[in-house]
C-alpha cells in the first residue's frame, strides 16, 4: 500500500511538473476574435466602470443618507471591503493569463491594482474623516497600539509605494527593483485579509472565503514557480 | 445645526419621530410650493405625545408593530409613563425609532447590522412560554400571557451603550426583573440567575449557518442582586409599541449599566443557581469578554478602548463621539454592588 502511494505521488508530481498549464483554456489565445485589440480596449472601459460602481452607490448612500445609523462606519467598512475585493482580483489577473494565454487581460492587473489602492485609501481618510474626526493623537495611538489597525496600516503604505510606481516610466526607471518591490502585493492582501479577520466578532465567513480565494492565488503562483524551477534543473541536467 | 433639549421640554414640544424622519420631504413639499423660510413655522401639530398621552414617545405610526395576540393589545392599553428626572427616566434625546429597529446585534439573525430586522419579519412569537427552574419555589413551563399577567407594565427610558463602542437612548415597554423574581420564589440555594434564548434554526437561520462560532442557544446571567437591583428590567416593547423580533421579541431582558450583550433578546428560559452560569460571550473568549461587563470608561476592550462612545444616529458631518460614564451613567443605583471589587479583574 504504501509503495503503491509513493509511485502514485510520483506519477502525479511528474505529471503537474511536465504538462503545460492549462492546455484546454490555453486553446482560448487562438480563438481570434479574443485577439482583437478593440474588443479589449472596451472591456478594459467596461471594467474601470464596474469598479466604480461601488463608489458611486457609496456616495449615493451618503448623499441621499440611507447608509443606516452610522453611516460613516459603513462607508469605512464598505470601502475596505471593496479594496481587498479589488486586491484580489488583481492578483487573479495574472494566473488567469497564464492559464488562458490571453495578453489582453495584462494591463487589468494595474487598473484593478489601482482601484484597490483608491478604496483603500478612501478607506483610511473615512475612518480618519468621519469616525475619528481627525484626532492625531488617537489616529496614531490605534496605528501603533491597535495591532488590527497597525496591519491594514502597513497593507496602506505597500498599496501606495506600489501606486506611485506604477506609471511606465517607473517601471523602466526601477528595473529589476521594480518587480521586487511589487512582490510586496503578496504581504499586503495577506496582512488585508488579517486585518479584516481581527475585527470580526464570530461571523468567519468573510475571512474563510477571502483567505481561501487568497490561498488559491499564491498557491497558484508557488506550483508555477516550482514548476519552473524543476524544469530549468532537468534543462540543465540534459 | 445643532438642537439640545432643554430638560423640562414638554413631550407635546417635540417634533414627532415620523415628521423628523420626513423632514427632507416636508421640506421639499415646502419649497415645492414655493414657501420658503417663513414656510418652517407651519410645522404641523404632533401627531402624538400631545393629547394627554404621558408616554415619552411612540412609534411613528407608519411603523408601528400591530400585536401579536389579543391579550398583548389590552396588556399595552395600560403603561405607566417613567416617572420625569426619575432613576428610570434621561432627558436626552430619544434614537429615533427607525434607527432602534434597524441597527441591531441580534446574531441568531446574522452579523450585520440590518440582518435582525431583514431576516427576522415573520419571526413568531405567539404562543410562547418561558421555563423557570432550579432553586425556585414556583418552577414550571409558564404561558407568556399567564407569565406577564400579573405586572403593569411601565416605560422606562434608558441609555444602552454596546461593548462595540455605540450607544443609544431607548424609551422600553416592560417591568422589573425582582417583580418577577418575587413572584417565583428562588430559594436560599439561588445566587445567580441564568437566562436562554431561544433556539430556533428555522426561524433563526444564523443558528444552521456553517461559519458561526457560538455554541447555542445564547446564554446570560447576573448575581443575584444585580438582577434584584430595581434598574434590571424585563422589556416586551419600545416605544409604547410591541417589541420587534429584532429587538429581542416577545420578551428580553433590559440591563442599562452594562454592555449590552449582557441584556439577553428573546427568552425561553430562567434558571436559577448556587454557582456563576456559563454565558456566551464568555465561553467564546474570556480575554475579551467577561461575566460582569459592566460599562467601565477605564478597562479597555483589547481590541478597542471603551472611554468614548458613538451616540446613535451620526451622520458625517457629526461623528455623535461622547465620553463613556462609569457604569453607563448609573454608578448612584448600581457602584454599591461592586464595593471592593477589582473592577480590571472581574470585568
Amino acid at each position: 500500500m504504501r509503495i503503491r502511494l509513493r509511485t502514485c505521488i510520483k506519477a502525479w508530481i511528474w505529471r503537474v511538473t511536465t504538462e503545460p498549464a492549462g492546455v484546454s483554456l490555453a486553446l482560448l489565445s487562438n480563438v481570434k476574435a479574443l485577439r482583437n485589440p478593440t474588443l479589449w480596449r472596451i472591456l478594459r472601459a467596461v471594467a474601470f466602470c464596474v469598479a466604480l460602481l461601488p463608489f458611486v452607490y457609496l456616495l449615493q448612500g451618503a448623499v441621499l443618507n440611507t447608509l443606516g445609523a452610522d453611516p460613516g462606519r459603513e462607508l469605512a467598512l464598505e470601502t475596505g471591503r471593496w479594496a481587498l475585493r479589488l486586491l484580489l482580483m488583481s492578483l487573479a489577473i495574472t494566473p488567469l493569463r497564464e492559464l488562458t494565454g490571453l495578453a489582453g487581460l495584462f494591463p487589468l492587473r494595474r487598473t484593478l491594482g489601482l482601484f484597490a489602492l483608491f478604496y483603500a485609501v478612501l478607506h483610511f481618510l473615512i475612518y480618519n474623516v468621519f469616525l475619528l474626526e481627525l484626532r492625531w493623537s488617537e489616529i496614531g495611538s490605534d496605528i501603533l497600539e491597535r495591532p488590527y489597525i497597525t496591519v491594514g496600516f502597513v497593507a496602506l503604505l505597500i498599496l501606495v509605494a506600489m501606486g506611485v510606481t506604477s506609471t511606465r516610466a517607473m517601471v523602466r526607471r526601477l528595473g529589476r527593483q521594480w518587480k521586487r518591490l511589487h512582490q510586496l502585493v503578496y504581504l499586503a492582501s495577506a496582512l488585508g485579509v488579517l486585518h479584516l479577520l481581527w475585527i470580526l466578532r464570530t461571523d468567519l465567513f468573510d475571512a474563510v472565503l477571502y483567505g481561501t480565494i487568497l490561498g488559491l492565488l499564491l498557491g497558484y503562483r508557488l506550483v508555477t514557480r516550482l514548476k519552473r524551477r524543476i524544469r530549468l534543473g532537468r534543462a540543465r541536467a540534459a | 445645526m445643532l438642537i439640545k433639549s432643554a430638560p423640562d421640554i414638554l413631550s407635546s414640544e417635540i417634533t414627532p419621530e415620523s415628521v423628523y424622519r420626513n423632514r427632507r420631504q416636508f421640506m421639499g413639499d415646502a419649497l415645492k410650493l414655493g414657501v420658503a423660510a417663513g414656510g418652517l413655522a407651519g410645522i404641523p401639530a404632533p401627531a402624538f405625545g400631545a393629547s394627554g398621552d404621558a408616554l415619552r414617545a411612540r412609534a411613528p405610526a407608519d411603523m408601528e408593530r400591530s400585536a401579536p395576540a389579543g391579550w398583548w393589545q389590552e396588556k399595552f392599553d395600560s403603561i405607566a409613563a417613567a416617572e420625569r428626572g426619575g432613576d428610570f427616566w434621561t432627558d436626552e434625546d430619544l434614537t429615533p425609532y427607525r434607527d432602534v429597529v434597524t441597527y441591531n446585534n441580534f446574531y441568531e439573525f446574522g452579523t450585520g447590522k440590518a440582518d435582525p430586522s431583514q431576516r427576522s419579519r415573520n419571526f413568531n412569537v405567539d404562543p410562547w412560554s418561558i421555563e423557570i427552574s432550579g432553586e425556585v419555589d414556583n418552577p414550571g413551563s409558564y404561558d407568556l400571557e399567564d407569565f406577564m399577567k400579573p405586572h403593569q407594565l411601565e416605560e422606562r427610558i434608558y441609555r444602552l451603550r454596546c461593548v462595540e463602542r455605540w450607544s443609544m437612548v431607548i424609551p422600553w415597554v416592560g417591568f422589573p426583573l425582582a417583580d418577577l423574581i418575587n413572584r417565583v420564589q428562588p430559594n436560599s440555594k439561588a445566587k445567580y440567575v441564568a437566562f436562554e434564548t431561544l433556539v430556533d434554526p428555522d426561524q433563526m437561520p444564523a443558528q444552521a449557518g456553517r461559519f458561526n462560532i457560538i455554541e447555542w442557544p445564547y446564554r446570560e446571567g447576573l448575581r443575584m442582586d444585580e438582577a434584584m437591583n430595581p434598574l434590571s428590567f424585563l422589556a416586551v416593547g419600545l416605544y409604547g409599541n410591541y417589541m420587534p423580533p429584532q429587538n429581542g421579541a416577545p420578551i428580553r431582558l433590559v440591563i442599562p449599566w452594562k454592555y449590552g450583550f449582557k441584556s439577553i433578546k428573546s427568552i425561553v428560559r430562567i434558571h436559577f443557581l448556587e454557582a456563576e452560569p456559563p454565558t456566551t460571550w464568555n465561553m467564546m473568549q474570556s480575554s475579551e469578554y467577561g461575566f460582569y461587563a459592566n460599562v467601565n470608561p477605564e478597562v479597555h476592550h483589547p481590541r478597542w478602548r471603551q472611554d468614548m462612545e458613538t451616540r446613535l444616529p451620526t451622520t458625517l458631518f457629526s461623528s455623535g463621539r461622547i465620553e463613556t460614564q462609569m457604569f453607563n451613567g448609573y454608578a448612584d443605583q448600581v457602584a454599591h454592588l461592586y464595593q471592593g471589587m477589582d473592577l480590571a479583574r472581574y470585568y
